[in-house]
């Protein structure tokens, strides 16, 4: 980009210094003064209007003048929003980001419309407004960006480090995620989150999961599956640590009916975030399989992986089973035997006595139809 | 005990100083059933019963609505956990007094009355027979049994609590200390820990709060309420009526007059009209969100 802004410019002082009959940048001020205000502040303040308008340097203007083409000097971001989702959109495609064509600033000045803590609203501009989201069959993502961690950290917190919109779509080359050339593209993802992320990215790729993806598996979860794409908060967050069970429940339903059952999720349930979810003893981004030898659940690695919440964790301590069902007799018979006879224990003490209450009912009520002097007679 | 006699029973009510209403019933006497250690006993484990069931079906049911509720208004799971311990150690700690008393009383006062025979709590011949004759008298084949100081159903609700207690004390425990009983059991006793742990506490509240509340003081009999437990003393005719083989003894040993008590303070009707109905509302209440959430699982 820089190259061939430099190129454009070398060739347009080139025809400045040649051209005989070039105008002054004051002298269309005489006529558009209302154009000046701006321009001289701008990032293209130092060209002169010929520059651009290169077919009005005559007075009277010439009829038929040519639009203004941006990509005469900006061909690569041109080309870019040409193949982009963006293409159709208008006809006036640079100006819907970078504002009004006179005045525009560059990206990394703090009052550009394209300074990484302006663009949300930039693009939120149409990305905002649900009427076009609908039209365009998108989702609704301005609000939640602004209301994730990472809306946050660049809008309220000023931090340039946290994403902003472009960090994960690209600027002027923006493709659908369903291009497989896209950066927001499955296979990219974890690249693209990656890119800031590094370590989790790490992990990630050397847990099961990312292991997955790397092979093409469609059903191994990617950053957003677990994270969300535009609504992504702290993970730090109990709101969010509450949500975990469910989130991992989405793929992995039979073990969260089992670890429903038991102490954990009970605690866990009612908002008591100091209780094992899933990632406590699974670990999170580097999750491996059981038969692995550095999974968090190793049968080896089971004492200190239970021993970060329980002191004293012996061997025997770890023959509790966190996801222990007690339906499944082949696999925990003295879990299902216990239940079996509480469930007895329970129908037949109470479906007894619920039946000596029935035969006392009906047997006083006689009684007491037969002499209804009073209550206390006959007992 | 001490404040089981009719002096203390007496002196009690009048630094009360409720007036007593004893021209109200003239020829009513009154005679005391149970002593005032008795009913703080039952008091206590009213109380910590209630509130470990209020604390422990949130967590049994934790993905119901209710719970859910529950566990936001006090501040969430921690609050409801401090609280089911807190009740399960006054508990324990009543149970294990009342224990140690009757070891007492057995070992030390040599009161084998208390192990064997009319007036204890350990089920006996008479208590089939009577449970049979009480069958009997369901269908119409038999006049009803005579009932001596308790009748078996009492016993019932005695040993409940005992088997209860053993069963959902133990495993509650286990499940609160688990890297300690870890030592001596396997970690996947702690599994079954659990389910017998709710499963116990979902017989003992259903039982609770339909069988005994029917037992004691909803038949038609005692309805709506059964006040004894709470006023520790009853009428010579609720006394002949409900417990005859116990008033037949009481007379022909001579024992009856000692026992005489004076009338209940209103306000101690009014205390116990209140805390039943209290108890009574809230098992209820707890109940149906039990069995709705039970027959949903």
């Amino acid at each position: 980009m820089k190259w061939s802004t430099a190129a454009a410019l070398s060739l347009a002082l080139a025809l400045n210094v040649f051209g005989a009959r070039a105008p002054k940048s004051a002298e269309c001020l005489a006529c558009h003064d209302d154009k000046g205000a701006g321009f001289q502040a701008s990032v293209h303040g130092s060209l002169s209007c010929t520059d651009c308008h290169s077919d009005k340097n005559a007075y009277p203007h010439q009829a038929n003048a040519a639009k203004v083409k941006c990509d005469t000097c900006h061909a690569e971001p041109a080309g870019g929003v040409a193949a982009s989702v963006h293409a159709s959109v208008s006809r006036q495609a640079c100006q819907g980001c970078h504002g009004e064509v006179h005045a525009i600033l560059a990206s990394s000045n703090p009052k550009s419309a394209t300074y990484p803590t302006n663009l949300p609203r930039t693009c939120g501009a149409c990305h905002g407004d649900g009427n076009l989201a609908k039209q365009h069959g998108l989702a609704e993502v301005y609000a939640k960006y602004m209301d994730s961690i990472h809306g946050f950290a660049l809008t309220k917190d000023g931090l340039l480090v946290a994403a902003s919109c472009f960090s994960c779509h690209g600027s002027h080359k923006i493709l659908s995620k369903k291009d497989p050339a896209s950066r927001t593209n499955r296979a990219h993802v974890a690249d693209t989150c990656g890119a800031c992320h590094a370590g989790p990215r790490q992990d990630y790729m050397a847990g099961i999961h990312g292991q997955g993806a790397a092979t093409g598996n469609s059903r191994a979860p990617v950053c957003t599956d677990c994270h969300t794409t535009h609504q992504i908060a702290s993970v730090r967050t109990a709101a969010w640590q509450m949500k975990t069970t469910a989130t991992c429940g989405k793929c992995h339903q039979e073990q969260l009916q089992t670890y429903r059952d038991t102490f954990h999720a009970q605690v866990s349930a009612l908002g008591y975030v100091e209780t094992a979810r899933c990632w406590d003893c699974h670990g999170f981004h580097d999750i491996r399989p059981p038969t692995d030898p550095k999974s968090t659940v190793a049968r080896r690695n089971l004492q200190a992986t239970c021993g970060k919440c329980h002191s004293g964790v012996t061997m025997s301590f770890i023959s509790y089973q966190p996801h222990a069902d007690r339906h499944n007799r082949q696999a925990y018979p003295a879990l299902w035997g216990s239940w079996i006879f509480m469930n007895l224990l329970l129908a037949g003490v109470l479906g007894f006595f619920a039946l000596h209450a029935v035969l006392w009912l009906n047997r006083s009520l006689a009684e007491r139809r037969s002499s209804p002097a009073g209550g206390s007679t006959g007992k | 005990m001490e404040s089981n006699t009719p002096s203390a029973i007496i002196s009690e009510a009048a630094r009360a100083g409720d007036g007593w209403p004893l021209s109200k019933e003239p020829g009513v006497r009154y005679y005391t059933r149970f002593s005032a250690p008795q009913r703080f006993l039952h008091g206590f484990l009213a109380v910590t019963f209630l509130g470990l069931a209020m604390t422990g079906l949130p967590l049994r049911f934790s993905s119901t609505p209710w719970a859910m509720a529950m566990a936001h208004a006090v501040g969430g799971f921690g609050t409801i956990l401090f609280f089911h311990l807190f009740n399960a150690v006054v508990l324990t700690v009543a149970f294990l007094i009342h224990v140690a008393n009757l070891a007492y009383r057995i070992i030390r006062r040599r009161e084998y009355g208390l192990v064997w025979g009319p007036t204890s709590m350990v089920p006996n011949l008479k208590d089939i027979q009577d449970f049979l004759a009480q069958i009997k008298w369901f269908f119409f084949r038999g006049p009803k049994p005579k009932f001596g100081r308790y009748a078996y159903w009492d016993k019932v609700d005695y040993w409940a609590v005992f088997w209860g207690m053993a069963i959902i004390g133990l495993s509650g425990y286990a499940m609160w200390f688990a890297p300690f009983f870890a030592k001596f059991i396997p970690g996947s006793w702690l599994n079954i820990a659990l389910l017998i742990h709710g499963e116990e506490a979902i017989l003992a509240v259903g039982f609770i709060f339909t069988i005994h509340f029917f037992n004691t003081h909803l038949r038609p009999d005692s309805f709506p309420m059964d006040l004894v437990i709470f006023t520790g003393r009853m009428t010579e005719e609720e006394l002949k009526h409900r417990h005859p083989e116990e008033h037949r003894q009481l007379v022909e040993s001579g024992e009856l007059e000692k026992l005489r008590a004076e009338p209940p303070p209103r306000w101690l009707k009014n205390f116990g009209w209140s805390f039943g109905a209290a108890a009574i509302a809230i098992g209820f209440v707890f109940l149906s969100l039990m069995v709705v959430a039970f027959v949903k699982e």
